[in-house]
């Protein structure tokens, strides 16, 4: 129910204090994840627009998701915690800065992945480049979970920030469309 | 570009010139390979970080480090292949316009460290042209070493970002940096002041 409000009325957009983006914004700030690269995707862009809207998080575009990853990864190195957004064709980009920066010098990399490519999607290389992200995830043994479910995602956003923070390893936190809604065809 | 009225520099010289100048525990971030050698070779500190892969970041790791820590000021070095790997960066920086951050560039138009083939850029790009058309107006070549010490001064003082071009020689790397990346991340987060050792 509250997925379908989600996707139908822009109204959900602007910082709704139950919904997906509204959750993932807040549980950002506890956390004191203030610099926010991303690459956009249309699904995140209520959780862009409210973060850009919020003068806590330094909100910006990048080129390219590995650019993101390097800027977060300085970041953490100079004291400031951040996080990546980015949609799952862009995860695809990841797999070297992964191996040679996040993974080897234990930088507790937090992306969010708007998943793309499953439970609807109309575009078959969406569709084919979303099977190589948790085969590359698992190759990495990088913790990784897919949230499909609004009321457990708190909890998982909040635990996995702690535990890389506190591990000093990367973490992935998939976006599933069962949380999100996703993109079909008709947006 | 046989246009450039610059001297053909060396970049173990450049470096230890630049890090001669350093008296304010400014972080500098040495990209892959020949660059972060050389600058490892000049001495190391406590503020430098030295990457070993991720070709191309050297100025997106500089600009986290530079938005994190905006009281530091923050260099960066990188190789002409490497920034061609990550352009996009230029306009990101220039978006944000830390005023603590100056990215030079050493271009020898080669990839020296695999064979020196030619970049594709060689004899065709000027990097300067590209970081002003990527909205980095402070951008410059630097004429020869004293122009060069010149221009690193003026970082110094700077309230935008800034980048400063090296035409240098194909020579190797003087030094080889240690291996050992938590250890780098470790003390270079120390240099930053950001931890204690335990």
């Amino acid at each position: 129910m509250a997925i379908a409000e989600q996707r139908t009325s822009p109204q959900a957009a602007q910082g709704s204090e139950g919904s997906w983006h509204g959750i993932v914004l807040q549980t950002l700030k506890r956390n004191e994840i203030s610099l926010i690269p991303y690459v956009p995707d249309r699904v995140l862009t209520p959780l862009i627009k409210n973060l850009h809207a919020d003068p806590f998080f330094t909100t910006f575009a990048t080129a390219r998701e590995e650019e993101a990853v390097g800027i977060v990864s300085g970041a953490w190195m100079g004291g400031r915690r951040g996080a990546v957004l980015m949609q799952t064709s862009g995860f695809a980009t990841l797999a070297n800065v992964l191996a040679s920066l996040a993974v080897p010098y234990q930088i507790p990399l937090i992306m969010f992945v708007s998943e793309r490519g499953t439970l609807g999607e109309f575009n078959y290389g969406q569709s084919l480049v979303c099977r190589t992200m948790r085969p590359v995830l698992d190759s990495l043994a990088l913790e990784h979970h897919t949230i499909t479910r609004l009321d457990e995602l708190e909890f998982i956003t909040d635990r996995s920030i702690r535990q890389a923070v506190t591990t000093q390893a990367p973490v992935a936190l998939i976006l599933n469309p069962l949380l999100t809604g996703g993109k079909v065809f008709d947006k | 570009m046989n246009t450039r009225n610059t001297k053909v520099m060396n970049r173990f010289d450049v470096t230890s010139r630049l890090v001669a100048k350093l008296k304010h525990e400014e972080a500098v971030i040495g990209g892959i390979g020949n660059t972060n050698f050389d600058l490892w070779a000049a001495g190391h500190r406590p503020q430098n970080f030295y990457m070993l892969g991720s070709m191309g970041l050297a100025f997106p790791i500089a600009l986290g480090v530079a938005l994190a820590q905006p009281g530091r000021r923050v260099f960066a070095l990188e190789g002409d292949g490497s920034l061609l790997m990550q352009l996009g960066a230029l306009s990101t920086i220039a978006a944000l316009k830390p005023k603590n951050l100056t990215m030079i560039v050493m271009d020898n138009g080669v990839y020296q460290i695999t064979g020196a083939q030619l970049t594709p850029a060689a004899g065709v790009a000027d990097i300067v042209a590209i970081a002003i058309g990527s909205g980095l107006a402070n951008s410059a070549w630097a004429a020869d070493e004293e122009d060069f010490e010149r221009l690193v001064d003026d970082a110094m003082a700077a309230t935008e970002p800034g980048l400063i071009a090296v035409r240098i020689d194909d020579k190797p790397g003087v030094g080889t940096t240690r291996r050992d990346p938590v250890q780098i991340r470790e003390r270079f987060m120390h240099g930053l002041g950001v931890r204690e050792p335990l």
